[in-house]
């Protein structure tokens, strides 16, 4: 790690998110601030892509809903991430899947890769 | 660059500076030099690379040989020769001048120099000119370009001053302060500070 990089990260703080990467299912449980209540909103989608490095580093969920493809980009290190689940390992060959963009319907289905828990 | 989050959780672009310590080498003042200013170093420097000359202007503020030496006028504050300043001249929330050397582009057109639009169409007959300058002038009269007519050439590498840059953060151990936004030049390049 070059020198900037390390003092950019003893800038911020540490997140302990779960590793995930493009193909995958994740719920991204995001703080929602109305006046001064704070809830807890979920996101569920596919990881589209793994952008960044570092302290700058995002990713980008995309979701069905209600007919209307929605893709929204996350910083890895905001503070209104409360957590992260990961819903479903998926079997893809690139690591930004863009293609899904224009699939709909059966075809845009993503193989679940199957992890082996007993290794 | 890189970013921060604010205590309200914003995304705040930022840059990281390593500013000081600097040593005071040469204080001049009107009387004898017809102008006031404090003459700042920073960064050591091998003393086989050093000049004679230098070697001797260092040693007079009993310091070790420096990279960098920069004159600042309007010090608010006396200083004298030998002392060390530090980034505790800066506070949050404080707002700072940076200057630098801006990145070099090479010869460039007057699309990406000067901001001109370009001609604007790439139909009805164009065929090659789409970020050409267009017309320099009138004809019989003047009969000449005018003097600083804006053309391509040489862009970037030149001095360039960013004014009130929020500073984020000092941080005293490190020589280093966080200020808000860009600055001029490529990492690890140079920059003057001022308040």
């Amino acid at each position: 790690m070059d020198k900037l990089a390390q003092i950019a990260s003893q800038l911020t703080e540490k997140r302990n998110l779960p590793e995930f990467k493009a193909g995958d299912t994740i719920t991204v449980h995001f703080k929602i601030k109305e006046g001064d209540k704070e809830r807890i909103q979920q996101y569920q989608g596919v990881v589209v892509q793994r952008k960044g490095t570092g302290v700058t580093k995002t990713f980008t969920v995309r979701k069905n809903s209600g007919g209307v493809g929605v893709e929204r980009i996350f910083p890895d290190n905001s503070p209104f991430i409360d957590k992260i689940d990961v819903n479903k390992r998926g079997v893809v060959r690139r690591a930004r899947i863009y293609y899904i963009r224009e699939l709909t319907g059966k075809k845009a289905r993503i193989k679940e890769k199957i992890v082996n828990t007993n290794a | 660059m890189t970013s921060l989050f604010s205590a309200a959780g914003k995304n705040i672009p930022c840059t990281i500076i390593e500013a000081g310590p600097c040593v005071v080498t040469q204080v001049k003042t009107v009387e004898k030099d017809g102008y006031n200013a404090v003459q700042l170093a920073f960064e050591e420097r091998k003393e086989k690379h050093t000049s004679a000359a230098m070697k001797g202007h260092f040693e007079k503020a009993n310091t070790t040989p420096k990279r960098k030496v920069v004159e600042f006028r309007h010090f608010t504050e006396e200083r004298s020769t030998g002392e060390t300043i530090s980034v505790d001249l800066f506070n949050e929330g404080e707002f700072v001048d940076v200057i630098g050397t801006s990145k070099g582009k090479g010869f460039q057109g007057v699309v990406k120099r000067h901001g001109f639009s370009g001609v604007g169409m790439q139909t009805h007959g164009q065929h090659n000119r789409l970020r050409a300058p267009g017309s320099l002038g009138a004809s019989s009269y003047p009969s000449r370009v005018f003097k600083g007519m804006r053309m391509a050439g040489r862009t970037g590498g030149a001095r360039v001053k960013v004014q009130n840059l929020e500073v984020l953060k000092v941080i005293p151990e490190q020589n280093l302060i966080v200020v808000q936004g860009a600055i001029p030049g490529p990492k690890g390049s140079y920059v003057m500070i001022e308040k």
